[in-house]
This record gives C-alpha cells, sequence and structure tokens, in this order.
C-alpha cells in the first residue's frame, strides 16, 4: 500500500491533519470578519484548500454543504479561466456565476493562488452568502437569472495585492448594501491570504516544494477508505419520487440510487422540468446536497476532499430542476436542493433502513424580509435581513427527530435579538410547535411557531421560499407524516408558500415550520416517552390518539 | 490586616478527585493533596487544611487570607445534581433553551443529540410582557400571571427559578417586578435575574446563563455557608474568597449571588499560576500549556494577563466539539481545551491515520502499562516505549509500569495496522499528539491576532513537560519554561489573584451618534455597582478600573473589545474610539474596513485590587559541565534509532548548570524532555528553562 519510509509517512498524516487546521482557520477569519449577518451569525460560508489540479485536498467543517461540494467544481473553473502559469503571487480571483459558483448570485467565490518560494503550489478558495445583490432581491420571483441581480463574470479581484477599484465601485453601486458586500468582499480575499501564510508555514517545515504527494496521499487515502464503507452496503438499485410544493406547481423529484463496488451513483431521471420562478437548482448545487446526503449516511468519519468524494456521483437531464441551465432563474435554488437528501434516503431506507431517518423539514425556513426603518437613516434603503429558522428533522431509527434544527443546512438561527436590532420588527413569538413531530415508534422533530409585526407602525415586505406547505414530510413503516408547514396572516388570511408578499402594519406575519416525520408504528413507541411528551407539552391530548393514549 | 508579604495565606482548590491545599507564608510553601469528599466537599477541605496547619505549626486562627477554588458547581451541572429549577420567560418565547441555535454541532453524525436544557419543558413558564430593543415598555407587565405560577412552582417543588425576559439588559424593571411578586409569594424561592446575572444580548446565551445560575444557587451557597460557618467555628477570622472563572477572587456573599460565575474557577487558577511564572521570569508573551490525564488546555497570557473572553460551554456532549454544551455568558480566562492528555487513547482510522484522543483511559483502567485492565495504548504508552518515561520511577515511584504492556498495545492497535514497529508506532502516536496540541495552540493564537512564535511556552500538568519542547518546536517557539510545584499550579495561581469583579451591560450605540452623557452615565453606574461588589473584600486596598467597550463594524457580529479612556466620556473622544478600535480590528484581521460605521453593543467595567507585587526573579550564572545521573535509551523516530541520552534528577541540578539536549530532566511528579534543539537550565526561580539552540548547532 505505501512505499514512503515511516517517518515520510507519519508527516504525511501530520500535514493532512495540519491541512484541516489551517482550512479551519481560514473559515474562522471569514466567519469574524464578514459583515453578512447570515455569515457571522447563521455561518452560511465555506473554505477549502485545493492543489494545482483543482483537486480539493481539505475543506473547513463550518461551512454548509450546498457551498462545499460546488465550490469544489467551481475552482476548476477558475484554473480554466485563468491558467495557473499566469497567476501571480497576490493575486485573488472572483464569480459569482451561479454555474460555475455555488449556485446563485449572492454566493461570491473567492479564489487565490499560493505560492512557496515563488513558484505556485496550491489554491485557496473560500464563499459566503451576500445579503444583497441587487436585482429584485432575494426571493423566487425572478423569471430568469438576470432579473436576480448583479452577475460577476470570472474576473481578476486583486492583481498582485492591487485591488481592482473598477470592479468594486460597480459591486457598490449594484446592491442595497454597499458598506456589507464591498466589507465582505474584503474579508473573502483576507480569509484566503490567512490560508497562504499557513501553507507556507507548513511546507517550510517539513521541507517539501509541492503538494503532488500529499494530495495523492490524502486522495488516496479517502476513496479507499469510502470504498471500503461503500463495500460494506448491500448491492443495487433502489428507486424512490418525493413530491414538492413548487413555485406554482408540484415538483417531482425522481431518483434511481445505484450501489456498486466502484461507488454510488444517483440519477434524477424522470424529475420534473425546470420552473419558470427561483427555485432551480444548478447541476454543481444538485450534486453538492446529493453528495452529502449520501456522505452522512456511508461515510461521516471521512474528511471531505477530491478522493472522497470521487465514488459520488450524480445525473440529472439537461432541462430538468435539478439541471437548470442559465438563464433559468435560480436565487431560492437551495428550497428544492436541500429536499435531496430526503429524496436519497428514500432509495437507501429500502437497503439499510436501520441508518437512515424519516423525512423532515429539510429545506431552510428563513425570513426574508425587508421594509422601511424608522428615519431613513442606517442602511440606505431600509433594511433586508433573512433571519433563519427551522423546522423539525425526521425521526432517526432509534431516537427521535431533533426539534427546530437545520438539516441538511448547517447553518445556524437567527437570535431574536439580534433580529430586533437590526430591523424594526417585532417577534410576538418564536417557540415549538406542539403535536407536529410525525407520530411514531420513534418522533419526529417538532417545528416551530413564530409571529412578527411592525415595532413602527409600517409594513414589510417577505420573499417567502417555503416548501412543505401541501406535502408535508412523510413518515415511514408505519410512522406518521410530520406537520405541514404554514404562513399566513394574523387575522386569518393564508399565504403563498412563495413569492414576495406584504405585512400591513396592523397585522401580524404567522409562520409555522413543518414538523419531522415520525418512524415506525406509534402504538410501539415507549409508554414513558409518551407519557413525558405529553407531560412536556409536546405531544397535546389530540395528538395522543395517535400514541393510542 | 498584615501586609503582603508577612501575611500566612492559605488555597484550596476542589478538583474532581484530589483536593489541593497551599498554605503560603513569606515566600515559602507547603503543600498537601488530599481525596476530594464528593458529598459534603468542605471536609476534605478542612481535613487538607488541619494537615497542611501542622506541618507548618500554624493554626486557623493565624491565617490572614483563604482562597477557595472550586468545580462543585461545574460537577453540579453535569452531574445534573443541581436543584430543581423553573424558567419563567415572555410570553411566546418558551423554548428559547431548546430550540439555541437551531444548528448541528457535528454536520455529518445524524445521530447527535442536542445539549439538554437544566429546566425541562414542563417547567419553563411565560407571562405577558414585552420590552422592546430600546429599552421602552411594548406590552406592560401581567402582575397577575406572575402570581400565579406560584402555586404550579410550589405543587412541583420548585426550589429556585430564573427570570429570562427578552431585552431585559436594555430594561430591568420586568424582571425585578416579577421578581419581588413571586418573592412575596414565596419567600423561600431562589430567584435569579438574567438582566443581573447576565445583562446582555442575545436571549439564548442570557437565559442559559440565568438557568444555571439558578440552578447551582441552592448548592453553592449551602456548601458556602457551611464552609464559612465550619472556619468561622475553628477560630478562623482572616478573609474568604472565591476564585472566578475570569480569574478574579471574590467575596464569599458575591459568589453566593452569582454561583455561575465560580464553574471554571479551577482552570482558572492554572492560567494565573503560569501568568505569575510569567512576571516572576519577565515574559510578556506566554502561551500557557496545561497537559493532565485527560485533556490539554492552552491560554494566551500577555504582559502578566491571561486573554479573557465573554463566553463559555459546560457540559459538552461530545468530543470537546464547540456547540454541543451548554453556553454560559460571564467573564472567562479564555482557553482551549483539548483531548489531550497522557490517558488519550490512540486508535488507527478508518483513512488508516494515527489518530490520538479524545476518549481517555483515565485513571481507571488507566494506560496499558499500569497493568490494571487498559488494553488500549494511550500518550503515556508511546512515552513509555519511547524511553522517555522510567517506567520503575514513575510518579515518585508510587505506580510501576510495565513496558511490555505498551509495546503490546501499541503493537496491536498501531503498529499491525500500519506495519510500523511498535517503536515506531509510539513515535507516531507522540508526534500526532503533539501536532493536535500545536494546532490548537496555533488556531487559538490566530483568533486572538497573536503570532505564536513570538510567546514563550510555560508548562505544567502531569505530562506536559515530556510534550513541551516538541509542541514548541512546531510552533516555532524558542522558549519553554517548567516552573517548580507544577502538580499544585491552580492552588498556586489562586493565592496570585485580585480580588476583582467585571460588570458588563449591553446598551447598543452607534458612534457616528454617540451620546457621551449617556454612555458616561451608564458606566458611572457599573462603576459604583462593581466598587459594591469588590470593597468588602479589598478592605482597603487600593483599587483600579478599567472600562472597555465591545465594538464592531455595524452589520458585523463579533465585537472586540477596545480599552476605554479614564474618566468622562466626551463628544470629542470619538475620533480616538474610532482610531482605537481599527487599530485593534487590524490587529485581528489584518486591515480596517474604510470609512465603515462603527457600533458599540456591549460594555465592560472590571474593578480590581492590585495583584501580589512578583518579585523578578534574579538572572542566573550560566556554567556548563554537569554530570548526568546517568544515560537512559530513547527512540529517535525520525531517524529510526535508539539514541543514549543523559538523565538528570531535578532535585541535583544547580542553578546555571546549562543541560543541551537531547536530555531527560526527571522529578518525582513529572519528567521533562529537552530536545536535541534545546538547552536547558534551571534558574533562580526554580523553573527549568529551556533555550532553543541558536540555529545550525
Amino acid at each position: 500500500m505505501t512505499t514512503q519510509s515511516a517517518p515520510k509517512l507519519i508527516d504525511l498524516q501530520i500535514m493532512w491533519n495540519r491541512l484541516i487546521a489551517v482550512v479551519e482557520e481560514q473559515a474562522q477569519v471569514l466567519i469574524r470578519t464578514a459583515f453578512s449577518p447570515i455569515v457571522r451569525e447563521c455561518g452560511d460560508l465555506s473554505a477549502g484548500i485545493f492543489d494545482l489540479r483543482g483537486r480539493m485536498l481539505a475543506q473547513a467543517v463550518t461551512g454548509t454543504p450546498g457551498h462545499v461540494n460546488s465550490m469544489a467544481e467551481s475552482v476548476k473553473h477558475f484554473i480554466r479561466h485563468f491558467p495557473i502559469g499566469t497567476m501571480k503571487e497576490g493575486d485573488a480571483y472572483i464569480t459569482n456565476d451561479p454555474w460555475m459558483g455555488t449556485g446563485h448570485l449572492n454566493d461570491f467565490v473567492v479564489t487565490t493562488p499560493a505560492f512557496h518560494n515563488g513558484k505556485p503550489v496550491g489554491l485557496f478558495s473560500c464563499t459566503s452568502h451576500l445579503m444583497d445583490i441587487g436585482g429584485i432581491g432575494f426571493g423566487p420571483d425572478g423569471t430568469d437569472v438576470f432579473m436576480e441581480g448583479l452577475s460577476i463574470p470570472m474576473l481578476k479581484l486583486i492583481d498582485q495585492g492591487k485591488v481592482n477599484e473598477t470592479l468594486m465601485a460597480m459591486i457598490r453601486v449594484n446592491t442595497r448594501l454597499p458598506v456589507d458586500t464591498e466589507g465582505d468582499t474584503y474579508s473573502l480575499a483576507a480569509c484566503n491570504e490567512v490560508g497562504v501564510k499557513r501553507l507556507n508555514e507548513m511546507m517550510g517545515e517539513f521541507g517539501i516544494d509541492s503538494l503532488d504527494a500529499l494530495g495523492t496521499y490524502i486522495c488516496d487515502r479517502s476513496r479507499e477508505a469510502v470504498l471500503a464503507e461503500i463495500a460494506k452496503l448491500p448491492k443495487g438499485t433502489w428507486h424512490n419520487t418525493m413530491r414538492v410544493d413548487g413555485y406554482d406547481a408540484p415538483i417531482d423529484l425522481i431518483a434511481a440510487v445505484t450501489v456498486t463496488d466502484a461507488g454510488i451513483h444517483v440519477d434524477y431521471t424522470g424529475t420534473s422540468p425546470a420552473s419558470r420562478y427561483g427555485i432551480n437548482v444548478p447541476h454543481a448545487y444538485t450534486t453538492a446536497y446529493t453528495v452529502f446526503g449520501l456522505g452522512c449516511v456511508v461515510a461521516s468519519q471521512i474528511p471531505n476532499n477530491a478522493g472522497s468524494l470521487a465514488p459520488l456521483t450524480v445525473s440529472a437531464p439537461l432541462g430538468c430542476i435539478l439541471n437548470a441551465p442559465k438563464p433559468a432563474p435560480v436565487a431560492i435554488r437551495h428550497v428544492v436542493g436541500q429536499m435531496l437528501p430526503d429524496v436519497v434516503f428514500g432509495c437507501l431506507c429500502q437497503a439499510i433502513p436501520e441508518r437512515v431517518p424519516a423525512e423532515g423539514t429539510s429545506c431552510l425556513w428563513n425570513l426574508i424580509v425587508r421594509g422601511e426603518t424608522q428615519s431613513g437613516s442606517g442602511r440606505n434603503y431600509g433594511f433586508s435581513m433573512a433571519i433563519t429558522s427551522n423546522g423539525g428533522t425526521g425521526a432517526r431509527f432509534d431516537k427521535d427527530g431533533l426539534s427546530a434544527t437545520a438539516y441538511p443546512s448547517g447553518v445556524r438561527g437567527t437570535p431574536v435579538e439580534i433580529a430586533e436590532t437590526e430591523t424594526p420588527l417585532i417577534f410576538w413569538r418564536k417557540e415549538l410547535r406542539p403535536d407536529s413531530g410525525g407520530a411514531g415508534r420513534t418522533r419526529g422533530g417538532l417545528g416551530q411557531i413564530i409571529e412578527v409585526g411592525s415595532g413602527i407602525g409600517t409594513p414589510f415586505e417577505i420573499l417567502a421560499a417555503f416548501d412543505r406547505i401541501d406535502h408535508p414530510p412523510r413518515g415511514r413503516d408505519g410512522g406518521h407524516d410530520g406537520a405541514a408547514g404554514y404562513i399566513g396572516l394574523k387575522s386569518g388570511k393564508v399565504m403563498r408558500g412563495k413569492g414576495f408578499q406584504e405585512i400591513p402594519p396592523s397585522d401580524r406575519l404567522v409562520v409555522m415550520t413543518p414538523g419531522g416525520a415520525g418512524l415506525g408504528d406509534p402504538h410501539t413507541r415507549n409508554r414513558g416517552r409518551v407519557a413525558q411528551d405529553v407531560a412536556e407539552g409536546v405531544v397535546l391530548a389530540a395528538g395522543a390518539t395517535a400514541y393510542g393514549v | 490586616m498584615s501586609t503582603a508579604n508577612s501575611a500566612v495565606r492559605l488555597a484550596a482548590d476542589i478538583g474532581g478527585t484530589f483536593t489541593d491545599i497551599v498554605l503560603e507564608r513569606g515566600g515559602r510553601r507547603l503543600t498537601r493533596k488530599v481525596l476530594t469528599t464528593q458529598q459534603r466537599p468542605e471536609e476534605g477541605v478542612l481535613d487538607g487544611v488541619r494537615l497542611v496547619l501542622d506541618d507548618a505549626g500554624l493554626h486557623l486562627s493565624d491565617i490572614d487570607v483563604f482562597v477557595h477554588g472550586t468545580t462543585l458547581a461545574t460537577n453540579a451541572i453535569i452531574e445534573r445534581r443541581g436543584a430543581k429549577t423553573a424558567l419563567i420567560a415572555t410570553d411566546g418565547f418558551r423554548d428559547v433553551v431548546e430550540i439555541g441555535t437551531e444548528s448541528r454541532y457535528d454536520q455529518y453524525d445524524l445521530s447527535i443529540e442536542k445539549p439538554k436544557p437544566l429546566v425541562p419543558r414542563a417547567l419553563r413558564f411565560t407571562v405577558p410582557e414585552r420590552i422592546d430593543v430600546h429599552g421602552s415598555v411594548r406590552v406592560p407587565l401581567d402582575e397577575g400571571a406572575v402570581a400565579a405560577v406560584a402555586p404550579s412552582l410550589r405543587a412541583q417543588g420548585v426550589e429556585s427559578v430564573a427570570f429570562a425576559f427578552l431585552h431585559s439588559y436594555a430594561n430591568p424593571a420586568h424582571e425585578q417586578r416579577a421578581a419581588a411578586i413571586l418573592k412575596q409569594k414565596m419567600p423561600q424561592l431562589w430567584i435569579t435575574l438574567s438582566c443581573e446575572v447576565c445583562p446582555e444580548i442575545r436571549e439564548y446565551e442570557r437565559t442559559s446563563t440565568a438557568i444555571a445560575n439558578a440552578y447551582v444557587q441552592p448548592l453553592m451557597d449551602g456548601y458556602l455557608a457551611r464552609m464559612a460557618e465550619a472556619l468561622t467555628a475553628r477560630q478562623f477570622r482572616g478573609a474568604i474568597y472565591l476564585v472566578t472563572s475570569g480569574g478574579g477572587l471574590t467575596a464569599i456573599e458575591t459568589a453566593r449571588r452569582f454561583p455561575v460565575r465560580l464553574v471554571e474557577s479551577g482552570p482558572a487558577g492554572g492560567a494565573i499560576f503560569a501568568a505569575q511564572t510569567a512576571l516572576q521570569l519577565g515574559e510578556d508573551k506566554v502561551v500557557s500549556f496545561d497537559m493532565g490525564g485527560t485533556t490539554a488546555k492552552i491560554c494566551l497570557i500577555e504582559k502578566g494577563e491571561p486573554k479573557t473572553a465573554r463566553l463559555f460551554e459546560v457540559d459538552r456532549a461530545s468530543r470537546f466539539i464547540k456547540g454541543s454544551g451548554l453556553p454560559v455568558r460571564a467573564p472567562v480566562i479564555e482557553m482551549v481545551e483539548i483531548g489531550a492528555g497522557g490517558g488519550s487513547i490512540a486508535t488507527v482510522d478508518a483513512l488508516k491515520r494515527v489518530n490520538v484522543g479524545p476518549e481517555s483511559a483515565g485513571s481507571e483502567p488507566g494506560p496499558a502499562c499500569y497493568a490494571r485492565g487498559g488494553m488500549h495504548p494511550t500518550v503515556t504508552d508511546a512515552d513509555v516505549v519511547l524511553g522517555m518515561i522510567d517506567p520503575q520511577r514513575f510518579a515518585g515511584g508510587t505506580i510501576r509500569l510495565d513496558a511490555d504492556r505498551s509495546r503490546a498495545a501499541l503493537a496491536q492497535d498501531v503498529g499491525k495496522p500500519l506495519g510500523l514497529s511498535p517503536e515506531t508506532a509510539a513515535y507516531a502516536v507522540h508526534e500526532m499528539v503533539c501536532e493536535n496540541m500545536a494546532s490548537a495552540a496555533r488556531v487559538h493564537a490566530v483568533e486572538r491576532g497573536a503570532v505564536i512564535a513570538q510567546h514563550t511556552l510555560i508548562a505544567f500538568g502531569g505530562a506536559a513537560p515530556l510534550h513541551a519542547a516538541r509542541v514548541a518546536e512546531k510552533i516555532g517557539v524558542a522558549r519553554v519554561v517548567v516552573p517548580p510545584n507544577a502538580g499544585v499550579g491552580s492552588a498556586i495561581g489562586f493565592l496570585a489573584a485580585p480580588i476583582s469583579y467585571e460588570l458588563v451591560r449591553s446598551r447598543h450605540t452607534r458612534l457616528e451618534a454617540f451620546d457621551a452623557g449617556a454612555v458616561s452615565s451608564l458606566l458611572a453606574e457599573m462603576s459604583a455597582e462593581a466598587r459594591a461588589l469588590v470593597e468588602p473584600g479589598a478592605r482597603g486596598l487600593p483599587v483600579t478600573e478599567r472600562r472597555r467597550a465591545y465594538m464592531r463594524y455595524v452589520g458585523q457580529g463579533h465585537e472586540i473589545p477596545v480599552t476605554l479612556p479614564a474618566g468622562k466620556l466626551a463628544s470629542n473622544d470619538v475620533p480616538a474610539l474610532r482610531a482605537e478600535f481599527e487599530r485593534e480590528y487590524a490587529t485581528l484581521f489584518a486591515r480596517p474596513i474604510p470609512g465603515a460605521a462603527i457600533e458599540a453593543l456591549t460594555w465592560s467595567v472590571t474593578v480590581s485590587t492590585a495583584p501580589p507585587a512578583i518579585e523578578r526573579a534574579q538572572p542566573v550564572t550560566l556554567n556548563t559541565a554537569a554530570k548526568p545521573r546517568g544515560t537512559c535509551a530513547v527512540f529517535d523516530g525520525r531517524n529510526e534509532t535508539m539514541i543514549h541520552v543523559p538523565l538528570y534528577r531535578r532535585e541535583d541540578v544547580r542553578a546555571g548548570t546549562l543541560l543541551p539536549g537531547p536530555a531527560i530532566i526527571a522529578e518525582d511528579e513529572t519528567s521533562t524532555f529537552v530536545s536535541a534543539n534545546f538547552t536547558a537550565h534551571i534558574d533562580n526561580a526554580g523553573c527549568i528553562v529551556l533555550n532553543r539552540k541558536p540555529s545550525g548547532t
């Protein structure tokens, strides 16, 4: 298996650990310097190191799955546009192209070459979600990508240490939040610079002048480990169809998962065509969430890199909602993309039921809101904020689902007191939603009830991007469905799950996030757990009947 | 009261297993280690105190100062042994502590469990009231609803209650009024207000902190009262202080009100011990490295002051992962703790990589070489096989180590899967654990904007001196110090802590609209409150005050502490505040953001007595030629050969004698490994000092 001497082998292992520490540090710098609240409070970012062939060698685990794997692909696009031989020390490159980056215009990807002793040795890349990139705003209502905001093609952001001021001016003038957007662009570049510095220190310490041997070692070991895990699985093909709400018509997500000794392939043939609205998913993002779902089940202990990702492959017919080409609108691609782990789980549960949870809320239930501020001071166009919130996750084979918890996304919720500092809104309620977890031998996690109104007597707008309102998470093996999501006004009017809508100043927005589905016959649930759920008020009298109580 | 030098001072550190007692008089120290008596910890303390007093020929009536640190509060939370506690929150916000951060601390693990709140849902009540972000009342407090909670509390046998209303840091009136109503109904109830224990923005952390305080308060109060009573009954007439997580001392009355501040006081003692050593040696930039049986703790110390933070976690569910514990927002000496200790277990993972920790063999069954049933190789086993630990003299010869068992365990679990000899496997384990600690130190330094290589490493705790030189090489540090008495470092650290209190309060202010008058009066109010908490303990000693603002660019999420000028603030201080913030920002993040607006979220006032004056150790005259006690065979993994290394006993070596590495300096409690890149000597303070050899030699 190895021709290295023992000390060399140990060095490689230590350098692998070091690279993981370096990208963690890179991510921490990004979190601490970001302006975008969803980055700094919620961790919507990722960071990684790549070799000169564009192979990802390590990635920070703080990132969100949708960024991580799609960022891995984007570095290859950077190398194609800016061949390594043309890169100079102190350069940095940028794009927000949804098809070459991480799936929508709000994500800026910045890639920085690392030089050691004057020679290029690798690349650092990072991406984060910026709050506003112009256009009609961060919502699903655009009917092509041009409506969704400023597009930045593959461009040089920094030329040997000198910032591209023309580009910065273009960015500033095209966003409702110029200071934040410019600040975030700087912080992306700064975090890569930290990575470059650390990589140099490591290469000096271990006396290496290229990452080739290390990269090959990391990728080989990781691929072997993933293949060893796959070898333990039953082989075959399993099918699943999951219907979700969509924008104006339901969408069928259809998957075939094939497990062979060579890897796992997921094919989405049969899936509904692309939507007219901004819930379409570029292929890289489809791959990202699919592979993430597979990774959680099959290889959760193996770090992400080009080697561990290689045996996990994805295909989707061009033109379907999971492989929507330009100029399809894609702003809210996460709502559909985040459903994909559930789609894959629905296949895998036929082969390895004890390792796979029931369906959950899956997509984020972010309140994307904007409106006026009291004095017009502060931000130049009032406020605009994504208040991150979540529903319940699906029941696990031997444990209940998690209440009000993001999955598959890894972002954190926004504190109410922070949301109220940055917007003139008042939250009147944000607590768990009783009876929302699907009944089962193990119960689904609970959703939340959120009630919010204006604190200054002005209307505000929501760019709704919610799913699982018409199609709640489905129970498994006798488990019940999770509660469907809901959006409406306090006065009683039911609102649409997707799209721009206004909340009148005298009314309040009421959002109920879905509960996770249950797993197994509720009558077989441990009676003590049922009694405890009732005592805690997470299951009410009405809900207890499902358990035969 | 006696002056600092002639005073007789006593410190007790109650740990999970041992209680350490240190008695100090005129610069001399006597120490004792006794077993912790879990049920009534004061008994163990009093036993140990009696022993050390006998050693010194003194009585309790001779003691001027008794300083006391304890993990009792921490353990009560970890073991869920606190009081039956209820929460009363704003209507609509019953589940703040269960909703938490809505995130998963491990992205890929589908089977994680979230930290379990200390208050179950059935004991979380809400009442109609609402205060907004500006402190204005949006919904008046429903006093009847508060009173109506009392019968439920009684029925359920609740002992302690936490109030945590939204934005109570901006206006405490509702919490205060609600507490008064409940207190009148139930006079024996313990009550914690979030606006007092943690008047800071972010409801999850504030609520969690208030609950933790309420949860440990009855237990800690009982313990502290019994302790005070027992001491008084034994003619103790001195002052009692408790050590806080922030590394300051506090009077017993304050500790009884805010016991959550006593959580994490033990590790704080270690950091103060290192800080004291730093001052003695005149080291301005220090990284302390405390490696015991289960974990390693790393702390940055600048000019004798450990770095502090405002948030930590208790009871992390798994593997030291951030986010898996209960958050407590209180001033704390900032440390990173990783699962790397002498007992940490080495494995080969699915990727055929050597992995060390975080699982630990602990003291039972312990490392394989203890021959108490431990079958898996640990860091200590690796050190034994490498020849760095003398199996005959471990822990002063009290534990005989079986090197064959170490070798067999390493061969089985690490050597075979990787095709390595037991010795090379041991080298891999040693390297990996050192790398893990070096990584933790490096990342921690970066987060604080420090350059780790410019620091001196101060190593203590049983396992640190064996690994410190290698860690230093990895992080580029040029000097390593191993102070004497490292085994009871925390208790010694307690004696060096100032009496202090840090008050923190959120008030959102933008610099462009800076209201100097309002901020000044807030700071004056906080100053008066902090002084009132410190002065009873200070007993006339002069106090100093430090005021800080936690500032950020508008829109950012993390605040940076900026020291404020003394005296009343005026509007023309704004340019100086901006400049100071931008200077701090550039230190941490390379460059400031041109033209961005700046805001302050939180303000802090620390009132403290001057720490005891520390005498600088006299420089030592260096000379050569020390005869080793013998040699020992140490495996050099890089060259895969055995080399013979001189062995010294610490007590044999005279101050100033140069011991070029490689060498081992053994003592009863531990051994220091001097790698080939360092030269060691013992200085006039009794510290072993390792200096990196000039390169090329």
